[in-house]
């Protein structure tokens, strides 16, 4: 019974594309950016699997330098879309950075990121880790065992440096997040001084995501936090060693999205439609039969034309391990989601988090209302144009209706504390009181003035 | 002499071809030297029973040497490279980056099957159209450049830039070198631009094309455009120069006669100053060539604009155990298309000029 439902919806999947009307297309050639990491792979595999061509849409997939250039040029219309940071379209849109009004209708995964110190800060962050019964350090690595190195660096009068990609960067959050749940303050931003440095213990610096491992190399920072294969790289080149990936720092956190200008989805509604169509196929493909196609994915992101990287760095992390230290394997099947678990819809609460974590280290330098999280986050983040691609899949045979959340309001059930490194709740219905249950950082009323914070 | 001696006929006769062969073989000498080729013309002239030992010197000088010196070469990379061990592990040795080069070139092949896969694709994507009433479409191929089409979009961005900087550079030239007063002006202007380095220039030229060039299908990708512009910026000056000093450095009585013949501006220009000042003239464009083509993969690696500079980015970002070698084929690629520029530069300044003054 099961195999007759496997052979019909197979022949079904290959008989509708080409029964199911096409939609009438406003613009068929586009070219889409992306920056070389894993978390890229629905853009590579809609390109590659032909789901972009099934939809009508003729799309040309460039690598960009950094995200400063990749959000340029999603923003001048250089590109029609672009793999994102969540934050960008965010902070676009209220204007912090470059001011522009981005959407996205399409979530591309979840986790996909780690944190990666140079080989001598783990040396002497090891003492301080609890082992398990092996010898192995026990996981997940809290950042209270970095803080005595930290001390260390500033008893010897130097600044204790750390990577990410972006001001706006998930990276950029979850590096902080960690480092104040382990007790260490990474600094604050202020609309004079964007340094993001007010009153660090650990000062945060960007360089974009491939950079990463040459410049850790060189000594300029102690460590990074950045997506796959760049903390696998490391572990390879053996410079440095992943302390905690943030699949571990929060159990199915959201990652980039899909991010195209309001503009663009106005002017070419059944593009953006057929855009968000073929990417969903994508998704459901890198998940499907448990991951089974991960290795083909793997061998399509390891070409030069996407990832580059060699095909064991990536297939570490995308087939469900992870290396941290060298021959320290271990099992992390959910390390990149790319539809399981709705990964691919864009929550408002998922939106919400970022605004909260840029209100919390002052990128919103003063205190908004739960509506204004509320609204920003329905103006950004577009579901309605998800599920109308959605039910289009379903209807075509190309999907599964119980696959998609079709009555959520936009808000996921909260993540409950057990899922989160230092154990504090996270809803999204409510920013303000979740600003209030963070240790470390900006609340209520509070602002940055000078160096110092007020309020 | 009244006998004719048939012997002495036939001696004189190949006296005669000799004679004209010779001639012949130095009348090529000249273009195996425009090419770089030099050696041919001994090789040619020993085959043509010339004192073999005065060319198999000369043999020696211009092929046995630069081969020998190639070979060093090799050999000290070939020793020395495995010795440094980067983090991407040993620096490749030259028998690693020709087998980039032999896999560049396969992967170009293969990226033809891509193709014809595409192709089939759009086919099938037609035929449903058509099925549906629709028109069907024709797209080109919208994947990835090969390596080949890479060399292909620079050389291309490269010589736009150039022309522009031409256009620009030789009349201003001539101004400045016929006025003082032009030559007062432009001077401060010269001093402080030329050493201006492109990744300064690539900022202003990216904001001010994204600002002004707004249409989305227009002749030029914006990519190409900045490129180019950036080219131009930074290729203009030597033309510019040198064609200033050619027209500032006319022989005076030729200026006289101008005067004494009552010639107007544009019959003066084009009979008198431009000949005599095409030797420098050609000078400065092929040290502008040069420079731009520095320039360009300059710029191209900076803005991730498509061709060689494009590439060489990519593959260090990739970080791949073969990037090394990869990128080093495009190295000696990048140099070997200079080269190749500049003799062509040289080609047409050899044609277009009857001095001595190179």
């Amino acid at each position: 019974m099961k195999n007759l439902l496997l052979a019909l919806t197979t022949t079904t999947a290959m008989v509708s594309p080409a029964l199911a009307e096409m939609l009438e297309l406003e613009k068929d050639e586009l070219t889409f950016g992306f920056i070389k990491l894993t978390d890229m792979a629905p853009l590579a595999v809609a390109y590659e699997q032909g789901y972009f061509l099934d939809e009508g849409l003729f799309v040309t997939l460039e690598a960009q330098a950094n995200w400063k250039v990749l959000l340029d040029g999603v923003i001048d219309g250089q590109l029609d879309g672009a793999h994102m940071l969540a934050g960008q379209p965010l902070a676009a849109t209220i204007g912090y950075g470059t001011e522009a009004h981005i959407i996205t209708p399409f979530s591309m995964d979840l986790n996909g990121n780690g944190i990666t110190v140079s080989n001598e800060v783990w040396e002497k962050m090891l003492p301080h880790i609890p082992k398990m019964d092996d010898g192995r350090p026990q996981h997940p690595i809290s950042a209270a065992a970095l803080a005595p190195v930290v001390e260390e660096f500033r008893n010897q009068g130097k600044p204790f440096n750390m990577g990410m990609v972006f001001p706006v960067s998930t990276h950029n959050y979850e590096l902080r997040y960690w480092l104040a749940a382990g007790g260490l303050n990474p600094g604050f931003y202020s609309p004079e001084n964007v340094t993001g440095q007010i009153g660090a213990d650990v000062f945060l610096s960007v360089t974009p995501p491939p950079q990463m491992p040459a410049t850790l190399e060189a000594g300029t920072i102690y460590g990074y936090c950045v997506g796959e294969p760049w903390n696998q790289q490391a572990v390879f080149k053996g410079i440095g060693v992943p302390v905690i990936t943030d699949y571990q720092l929060w159990k199915n956190n959201p990652e980039k999205v899909f991010g195209i200008t309001a503009e663009f989805a106005e002017q070419y509604p059944n593009t953006t439609l057929a855009v968000t169509k073929a990417l969903i196929r994508a998704a459901i493909w890198l998940d499907e039969n448990d991951n089974a196609n991960r290795p083909e994915a793997v061998e399509i992101l390891s070409r030069p034309e996407y990832v580059g990287a060699d095909y064991e760095v990536i297939a570490n992390s995308m087939t469900g391990t992870f290396e941290f230290e060298k021959g320290d394997k271990r099992e992390i099947p959910d390390f990149n989601v790319f539809f399981r678990y709705n990964a691919t819809y864009p929550f408002y609460s998922d939106a919400i988090w970022y605004l909260t974590q840029m209100r919390r280290w002052g990128q919103i330098a003063e205190a908004k209302p739960d509506s204004w999280y509320d609204e920003v986050a329905r103006k950004v983040y577009k579901p309605e144009i998800y599920l109308e691609a959605a039910r289009l899949l379903v209807d075509e045979g190309l999907a599964n209706e119980a696959d998609f959340p079709w009555d959520s309001d936009g808000y996921k059930a909260p993540t409950p504390a057990a899922d989160i490194i230092d154990g504090i709740p996270y809803d999204g219905r409510s920013p303000n009181a979740y600003l209030e249950s963070l240790p470390i950082g900006l609340k209520g009323e509070q602002i940055v003035v000078g160096n110092e914070v007020q309020g | 002499m009244t006998t004719v001696d048939p012997d002495f006929a036939a001696s004189a006769a190949r006296e005669a071809r000799r004679e004209r062969l010779f001639t012949r073989i130095n009348t090529a000498d000249k273009w195996f030297n425009v090419l770089g080729l030099s050696w041919v013309t001994p090789i040619l002239r020993a085959a043509a029973g010339d004192n073999p030992q005065a060319q198999v010197k000369e043999i020696w000088r211009l092929l046995a040497i630069p081969l020998l010196a190639i070979a060093a070469f090799l050999l000290l990379w070939g020793t020395l490279a495995p010795k440094v061990q980067t983090s991407l592990g040993a620096v490749p040795g030259p028998a690693q980056v020709w087998e980039q080069a032999v896999f560049l070139h396969e992967d170009a092949r293969a990226k033809g099957a891509q193709k014809a896969d595409f192709d089939a694709k759009v086919a099938q994507l037609n035929e449903r159209l058509i099925a549906q009433g629709k028109e069907p479409k024709e797209r080109a191929f919208t994947g990835a450049p090969t390596y080949y089409q890479q060399i292909w979009t620079s050389i291309k961005t490269v010589f736009f830039g150039f022309l522009i900087a031409t256009a620009v550079a030789v009349p201003l030239g001539i101004a400045a070198g016929l006025s003082k007063t032009a030559n007062a002006a432009l001077n401060p202007l010269i001093q402080i631009f030329k050493p201006v380095s492109p990744l300064a220039w690539l900022p202003i030229v990216t904001m001010i094309v994204s600002a002004v060039y707004v249409t989305q299908d227009g002749w030029f990708a914006k990519s190409f455009l900045i490129s180019a512009i950036t080219v131009t910026l930074c290729s203009l000056w030597p033309t510019l120069i040198n064609t200033a000093l050619g027209v500032a450095s006319i022989d005076k009585d030729l200026v006289n006669v101008s005067k004494v013949l009552k010639m107007n501006t544009w019959t003066k220009i084009t009979k008198l100053v431009l000949p005599s000042a095409l030797p420098l003239i050609f000078t400065g464009l092929r040290l502008s060539l040069g420079v731009g083509w520095m320039v360009l993969i300059a710029a191209e690696m900076l803005a991730q604009n498509p061709g060689l500079g494009k590439f060489v980015w990519d593959e260090f970002q990739n970080g791949s155990s073969q990037s090394l070698a990869k990128i080093m084929v495009a190295v000696f690629t990048i140099g070997i298309i200079g080269f190749l520029l500049d003799r062509l530069m040289y080609a047409i300044q050899s044609m277009f000029t009857f001095s001595n003054n190179r």
